[in-house]
């Protein structure tokens, strides 16, 4: 490896205008004449609308216009949508219930829009927004989605009856399953509760809309993940424009953890409204709108047993699971807890039987959808409390019992669709025991006894499926897109190159990770090399970024680009150096005649395609390919967690004194970043198990935790530094033998935490989060 | 409406602004210094910290007209003649940043409590110290050995020039 190149620890090449202040970021957006919207919301959890009044809101200083739901049906612009197709057992489709950017007939949660007023300034937005006289006729609400799906409950959409959008099976057959369970030595049963969590990237979202009626054709600038994306399910769904109208640029986006994939009503109002007004309009959240409107993730109510024979091998696993959908169905909802959580439920285990059963569920709460992992934590968090539940109940060591139903042969083929390609679960399990000194632990315990406290260790074997793919394959399991990749690598003639992706970074360092492959294939310097991405104008149709699919999908993209590029670039060099083109190699910014000292360096190539002076017969000028990569499979990360806590019995509150990482990645361009991603995820992955949760009231269907003094997010003192490594097999799928690492961090951690806090106060039915007030009441209980 | 005269890295500077005006705002919208974040509602989250008069303050808890008379340093006065300021050229030098908006205000509370600390910070106090930050990608680890080699190497660079 090159000092710049795959392997090295290549200091951010964005991070100069970020330390400096120079991230251009969509709140950062001035244009001539733009005005603020500010959106009405409904503060009830269900009503009816029975009418709007702004004429007071209108004549407000610096107004220019308060506009409602039904001037955007009159309009034309369409429902939003959940974009891929779930089938209940029964064979019906999934029942979808009408989301209207702007609702005019009913709202379903707190935070619902009803109207935007878009004035001079935001100030005066919202003091005109505080005008708007919205006349409601309350409906009982439910939020919990277990109560949902009773009987005489809230009815949300009249296309769901009893709440119930779809009710899915996956995996062996119930029968089957069920006899397998029957026939076990032994079984451990739980309920395993997946708390609901706001995203909280802490940039919040945004959009500026701006209309060009001489052209008629729309910009947008806005927070997303996945511009392209946006831009077609806005035009082809929403009636907002035909793509070649509309254009829309995700600038720098600070931070998405899945909250930003999604098509939400402000930037479908934004645009519209600059076209009903001519002037630009730009929204910005504030956070307790964040809290109300953002995708929330989790929510899952789940049931589980887990059957082993006298031989303590896993002969069953039988899920039953309730997922809480929110209000409307999000873009990827459907696929969360189906396609995205069902199919991991083998965890790292060799495991005979499997039948999951999913509810999904409407309830008057913000929609819920992908956040950091979606479905996998859950899938794992539900595996490894209930293995290791399973090891004290059997009275066997944790790690025996894993060690004991690891699969150990691949590929391997679940009995829940997916077929694993590598790995290796005991080197990650050995390298995190010894890291931890799991061997000492009953030392430090009894240390710590010794000062009243309480010590647990506990671990988590997780697997995780990245870079869903392949097109074909989830279009036959609903998805309404295909899940490729696309590049374009344009050499310039100087022989300098920009990269074209359609991933997009919100903080996960490609411009210097994709400029090191790059570089590493060249030999140019990283400097030379510019990754252009966001924008639909500049770079062509691409699906962003989610699922840890940048490096597997997105670079595997650019490496079938730089091997066209390389291709052409030798036929060239071995014509100038009238060699033959097999012996062309590529070596420290020269091409060579290899074993010779014959070479021409690269931008002279370059230059050459572009006089076009002296080319190989019929060869087009011109140094610039295209791209798309269809994945032949999944990636299949996985590892091995390990958390060590100290509890004080007198006050509940948990402290943690290591935090061990093992993670299989596969092959890694730049370790610095990748540890980053880990780190950032075990922090969201400890929040989740130790702080952070969403509440309603039950009652009234209002948010409790709107703001950051009620939501606990994870802090620098909440947490210790992590120990991370890495135990990579590499992926055989893809070229560069990645499998990603953007979400193990916040699958792997909360089972990790939970298993070593109910280790050390003795009571397995812990919910999460472990606030000092739960922990305190078990540990209490138990005596 | 109230004029404001203060001075911004080290620029005198002055505007209108209503009574309610934040800080914020007026250094965003008002001063187009872009680099000073809003991430929250309830003075929480640290993006929007400057300083004013050589402490740090949450500029989005800080009136406009509070303002008057004082020196503010934002993000983007920190790095002179182009050279980072050692904990900008420390948080990439550790990878402290991800995303980059929490990452202004990161730095103008790192380099304050550097100031106020000097050589005595260890891991414990930097993060105590970071309570009235909150970073979503980072966990961070890497932010607090940012600040960590940061304070080493500006304590080394003190007792050099002493
Ligand atoms: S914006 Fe000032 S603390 Fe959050
Ligand atoms: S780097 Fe994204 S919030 Fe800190």
């Amino acid at each position: 490896m090159g000092a710049e190149g795959i392997g090295a620890r290549v200091a951010r090449k964005e991070d100069k205008r970020f330390l400096t202040g120079k991230g251009r970021y969509t709140d950062d957006m001035v244009v001539p004449g733009m005005k603020y919207a500010v959106f009405v919301r409904s503060p009830h959890a269900h009503a009816k609308i029975r009418s709007i009044d702004a004429s007071e809101a209108e004549k407000m200083p610096g107004v220019i216009a308060v506009l409602n739901g039904q001037q955007l049906l009159a309009d034309g612009i369409g429902n939003l949508i959940c974009g891929w197709m779930i089938h209940s057992k029964d064979g019906s489709p999934m029942k979808m219930g009408a989301w209207r950017p702007l609702a005019h007939e009913t709202v379903r949660y707190v935070g619902d829009a009803v109207a935007v007023v878009i004035a001079d300034s935001v100030g005066e937005a919202r003091d005109a927004a505080d005008q708007v006289v919205v006349d409601y006729e309350e409906l009982p609400a439910v939020t919990d989605a277990v109560t949902a799906l009773q009987p005489g409950q809230p009815q949300l959409h009249p296309e769901a009856a009893g709440n119930l959008i779809y009710d899915w099976a996956l995996g062996t057959s119930e029968a089957d399953t069920d006899a397998a369970i029957a026939a076990a030595a032994h079984v451990t049963e739980m309920k395993i509760v997946n708390n609901r969590l706001s995203p909280n990237p802490m940039e919040p979202r945004a959009a500026l809309g701006i209309y060009d009626s001489a052209e008629d054709h729309y910009t947008c600038y806005t927070t997303s993940q996945n511009p392209h994306v946006a831009r077609l399910v806005m035009s082809a769904f929403y009636n907002v424009a035909p793509e070649n109208k509309l254009r829309v640029i995700a600038p720098d986006v600070g931070g998405g953890f899945g909250s930003k994939i999604y098509i939400y009503p402000e930037e479908i109002v934004c645009l519209w409204a600059s076209r009903r007004t001519g002037v630009p309009v730009k929204w910005t959240s504030d956070r307790t709108e964040a809290f109300l409107t953002d995708a929330h993730g989790r929510d899952h109510v789940s049931t589980v047993k887990m059957a082993f024979d006298s031989d303590n091998r896993i002969t069953a696993l039988k899920v039953d699971t309730i997922a809480n959908f929110g209000a409307y169905m999000s873009l990827f909802s459907a696929a969360v807890p189906t396609y995205l959580y069902a199919t991991l439920l083998s965890g790292q285990y060799a495991i005979p039987a499997i039948h999951a059963n999913v509810r999904a569920v409407y309830t008057n709460t913000a929609p819920v959808d992908a956040y950091r992992g979606a479905g996998r934590p859950e899938a794992t968090y539900l595996l490894e409390r209930t293995i290791e539940t399973a090891a004290r109940e059997l009275g066997v060591s944790p790690a025996e019992l894993r060690r004991k139903n690891f699969i150990r042969s691949f590929p391997y083929q679940t009995p829940v669709i997916m077929n694993y390609d590598a790995g290796d679960y005991e080197a990650s399990l050995e390298a995190a025991m010894k890291q931890a000194d799991w061997a000492g632990f009953a030392t430090r315990k009894a240390e710590a006894e010794k000062r009243g406290k309480k010590r647990g260790i506990g671990m988590s074997c997780y697997i995780e499926a990245c870079g869903i793919a392949p097109s074909a394959a989830v279009g036959s399991l609903g998805a309404g897109v295909g899940l490729w990749e696309s590049a374009e690598v344009r050499v310039n003639a100087v022989g300098t190159i920009e990269v074209l992706t359609g991933s997009h970074s919100h903080g996960q360092g490609h411009e210097t990770t994709f400029a090191q492959l790059v570089a590493d294939r060249f030999g140019v310097p990283i400097d030379n090399v510019s990754i252009v991405h966001g924008d639909t104008d500049k770079v062509q149709m691409g699906m962003g970024t989610y699922g840890s699919r940048s490096g597997a999908v997105g670079m595997s993209a650019i490496v079938k680009a730089l091997d066209k590029v390389e291709a052409k670039a030798k036929k060239i060099a071995a014509h100038l150096m009238e060699a033959d083109e097999s012996d062309v190699v590529i070596e420290n910014g020269e091409l060579k005649v290899a074993g010779t000292d014959r070479s021409v360096p690269w931008f002279q190539v370059a230059l050459s395609a572009y006089t076009a002076h002296n080319l190989p017969a019929g060869m087009e000028p011109g140094l610039k390919e295209g791209a798309f990569y269809d994945p032949s499979n999944f990636t299949f990360p996985a590892g091995c967690y390990i958390c060590e806590v100290e509890i004080d019995p007198e006050t509940g509150k948990t402290e943690i004194v290591q935090f061990v990482a093992a993670d299989d990645f596969g092959n890694i361009i730049n370790p610095m970043i990748v540890e980053g991603q880990v780190h950032g995820g075990i922090a969201q992955g400890i929040g989740q198990a130790l702080l952070e949760g969403v509440h309603y009231d039950p009652q009234s269907g209002q948010l409790l935790t709107a703001s950051y003094m009620d939501y606990a997010m994870p802090r620098a003192d909440d947490l210790p530094s992590f120990q991370v490594s890495h135990q990579n097999t590499p992926c055989p799928n893809n070229p560069l033998g990645i499998k990603g690492c953007g979400e193990a961090g916040a699958i792997g951690s909360p089972p990790a935490l939970m298993n070593a806090i109910t280790d050390a106060i003795g009571n397995n039915d812990l919910t999460m989060p472990a606030t000092p007030q739960k922990v305190w009441a078990a540990v209490h209980a138990t005596h | 409406m109230t004029k404001v005269t203060m001075t911004v890295n080290g620029r005198q500077v002055s505007g209108e602004v209503e009574d309610r005006t934040l800080l914020v705002h007026f250094i965003r919208d008002k001063l187009g210094l872009t680099g000073t974040h809003v991430g929250c509602d309830t003075s929480q989250c640290g993006a929007c910290v400057v300083h004013m008069d050589g402490r740090s303050i949450k500029s989005c808890s800080t009136l406009a007209v509070q303002a008057a008379g004082s020196e503010i340093l934002t993000i983007e006065g920190l790095a002179k003649d182009g050279e980072l300021h050692p904990v900008q050229a420390a948080f990439k030098a550790n990878h402290g940043l991800q995303c980059g908006f929490c990452t202004p205000g990161m730095v103008m509370t790192a380099v304050d409590m550097i100031n106020r600390y000097g050589g005595r910070l260890d891991e414990k106090t930097v993060r105590e110290n970071l309570e009235g930050n909150i970073c979503r990608c980072t966990g961070y680890h890497n932010i607090v050995k940012a600040i960590l080699a940061a304070a080493a190497e500006m304590g080394a660079g003190r007792q050099a020039a002493e």
